[in-house]
């Protein structure tokens, strides 16, 4: 079992490493550098850019340069953004939190919200309620985001004029203060979640529910209600973990339309700026923490789901 | 997969049985015409459009639906049921050039580290986790703000980072595939390697390609249109759905009407697309109830 965790943990490290990697050698290989970009709106001639390269000591070979800004970001140090003044990790810090914030309640909402309506559709199977929860689901999980984004905020902000459409807080306000702007973006971001996991866990109780042993149960008498909560649901909502753990990744760095549409101040949306920008320095922390965040929830719930599952558990509690 | 394992057979008349149960399906049948329809209408609209997608009339700006312009006009007085019409051109041209690339790359290099296995095989599924593990909008926004938004950058762009996650599902297909009882039975008759992959493997992943193409397809064009939502996909005056949407969304307050056709426009086509992967996913007997978003 420690031998099994061990073997996860590093597999994750090892592909946070590989991630460093690829991102530092994808700025490296695209045509331009920091100094290119940076002075490009004055028309650089050779000797401005010898000189700024020389400052921001770019002629070191790659390796010694890749060293530094690796080691700097396991410290939590990820350098300076391209005027060479800011530091990123406070440029990041603001947006990080404000993007948790949003995932946070946008979870808060959907997993419980998903997990119910799972239980529900897949315990009354091509049932009424069956029907419309699952074809919701598909319109929330094809349509595009921008696209639900855009209808819900023509429903409720303009024609209803319940909710605000847009954010106009700033990006370093506190947590409170974006309630309630943050309402819209967050009801989209759930219906999608909530859709995904939703049909993750109505196929799962569906096997389960077809399993031998609830059918042993069944005939050895239990009845209909403590079979499924006591025999059925524990297994059947085990496969959800790594569903959340997906989401929860999607939501810290792929809502970037969500943010755009609704100009809230996360990470998404710094991504966005700064690669119009051509602000690689914070592209590539902004990849790198976003990566690192995908590999850790994904490894947090591959080893809840073994500690959880009872076969996996014992099986190498045995050896 | 259990339901359709099939070793060689005339694959003629199979296409036309999955085709015939395709149909079959409520859901199948809805997203086939749904998404035949998009097809048909993309390589017609250029013939039947009644206005110029690019004609401005400065008269006409945001104005209501009318009998004459049947969805209004937008901010700069194009007839917007025209542009709507034409606004799914480029990415169906663009998706539809890049699917097949992303299944064909990704499906090789997966099946073939799938049967080579060893230490190579596990270095390339370190790479392939740590590619899917960043944001696909930051990939693909970096490499189009360095070389451009013309088709020739999105479609190699689109089926590069498409192609990564086909690599895995082609890899977990072939163990799937070859520790099944024929692959045993052909070894047994003493066929040889390449007998048993062109005639036992590949018919069998190619099943499961089939269907992750048919997903891929939805999920790019998603991809393409928020790319051009947020202006890094199709350049105007070129009519495309995103774009549209984008820009009727600043005079959503007072002129509704231009984002209702783009919406309707691409949420049918991708759910069309979406109903038929599903069709087929059961028609082909593969379970797809338990894949997770990308």
């Amino acid at each position: 079992m420690l031998s099994l965790l061990f073997r996860r943990i590093l597999l994750g490290l090892v592909t946070v490493c590989i991630v460093s990697l690829i991102i530092f050698a994808g700025v490296e290989i695209l045509p331009g550098d920091a100094c290119t970009q940076y002075l490009g709106e004055y028309q650089a001639d050779d000797e401005l850019l010898t000189q700024c390269r020389k400052d921001l000591d770019l002629n070191r070979p790659a390796f010694d340069r890749f060293a530094e800004w690796a080691g700097g970001a396991v410290t939590g140090n990820l350098g300076l953004a391209v005027d060479g003044k800011t530091k990123i990790s406070t440029i990041v810090g603001d947006r990080l939190q404000n993007s948790l914030l949003l995932a946070f309640c946008a979870m808060s909402v959907g997993v419980p919200l998903a997990l119910l309506l799972g239980v529900i559709t897949g315990l009354w199977r091509d049932r009424l309620p069956d029907l419309i929860a699952s074809t919701l689901a598909i319109f929330a999980m094809t349509i595009p985001e921008f696209v639900s984004a855009t209808l819900l905020i023509l429903v409720f902000s303009i024609w209803l004029g319940w909710l605000p459409g847009i954010v106009l807080t700033s990006a370093s306000a506190p947590a409170a203060e974006f309630f309630p702007e943050i309402l819209l973006p967050m009801i989209v971001l759930s219906l999608v979640m909530c859709a995904h996991i939703m049909r993750m866990v109505r196929s799962s109780v569906i096997e389960v529910m077809a399993s031998d042993y609830v059918q042993m149960a069944t005939l050895k008498g239990v009845p209909y209600w403590p079979t499924v909560f006591r025999h059925a649901l524990p297994s059947a909502l085990l496969p959800a973990i790594n569903v959340v753990a997906l989401t929860i990744a999607w939501l810290l760095g792929g809502v970037v339309v969500i943010e755009v549409v609704f100009n809230y101040p996360g990470l998404g949306r710094l991504m966005i700026d700064s690669i119009s920008d051509r602000d690689l320095p914070v592209v590539q922390s902004i990849a790198l923490i976003v990566a690192s965040v995908y590999v850790c929830v994904n490894l947090a719930a591959d080893l809840l789901t073994m500690l959880a599952n009872p076969k996996l558990r014992t099986m190498y509690m045995r050896k | 997969m259990s339901g359709n394992l099939h070793g060689s057979k005339a694959s003629g008349s199979r296409a036309i049985g999955i085709l015939k149960d395709l149909v079959s399906r409520p859901s199948g049948m809805i997203g086939l015409s749904l998404v035949v329809c998009h097809v048909i209408l993309a390589i017609i609209s250029p013939l039947i459009v009644p206005f110029d997608y690019k004609l401005q009339n400065s008269a006409l700006m945001l104005s209501q639906p009318s009998s004459m312009h049947w969805l209004g006009a937008d901010h700069l007085g194009r007839d917007v049921f025209s542009r709507t019409l034409m606004g799914g051109r480029e990415a169906l041209l663009v998706t539809g050039v890049a699917t097949p690339l992303a299944v064909v790359w990704g499906g090789f290099i997966g099946i073939l580290f799938g049967l080579v296995g060893g230490r190579l095989d596990e270095v390339l599924m370190r790479v392939v986790d740590a590619f899917l593990s960043l944001p696909w909008i930051l990939k693909m926004l970096v490499l189009i703000v360095t070389f451009g938004t013309g088709i020739e950058v999105l479609i190699p762009t689109l089926a590069f980072f498409y192609g990564i996650p086909v690599i895995r599902i082609a890899r977990a297909a072939t163990h799937d595939v070859i520790a099944r009882d024929f692959v045993w039975a052909a070894k047994a008759r003493g066929h040889g390697r390449i007998s048993i992959i062109w005639r036992e493997l590949l018919p069998n992943v190619l099943d499961t390609l089939m269907v992750e193409g048919a997903m891929r397809w939805s999920w790019m064009l998603l991809a393409f249109s928020s790319l051009s939502f947020l202006g890094f996909g199709v350049s105007p005056p070129t009519p495309d759905w995103g774009l549209m949407i984008s820009d009727a969304r600043g005079f959503m307050s007072f002129a509704p009407w231009g984002v209702i056709g783009p919406v309707i426009a691409l949420s049918s086509l991708i759910i069309g697309i979406n109903l038929t992967a599903d069709a087929l996913a059961k028609a082909l007997g593969i379970d797809r109830a338990q894949k997770a978003p990308m």
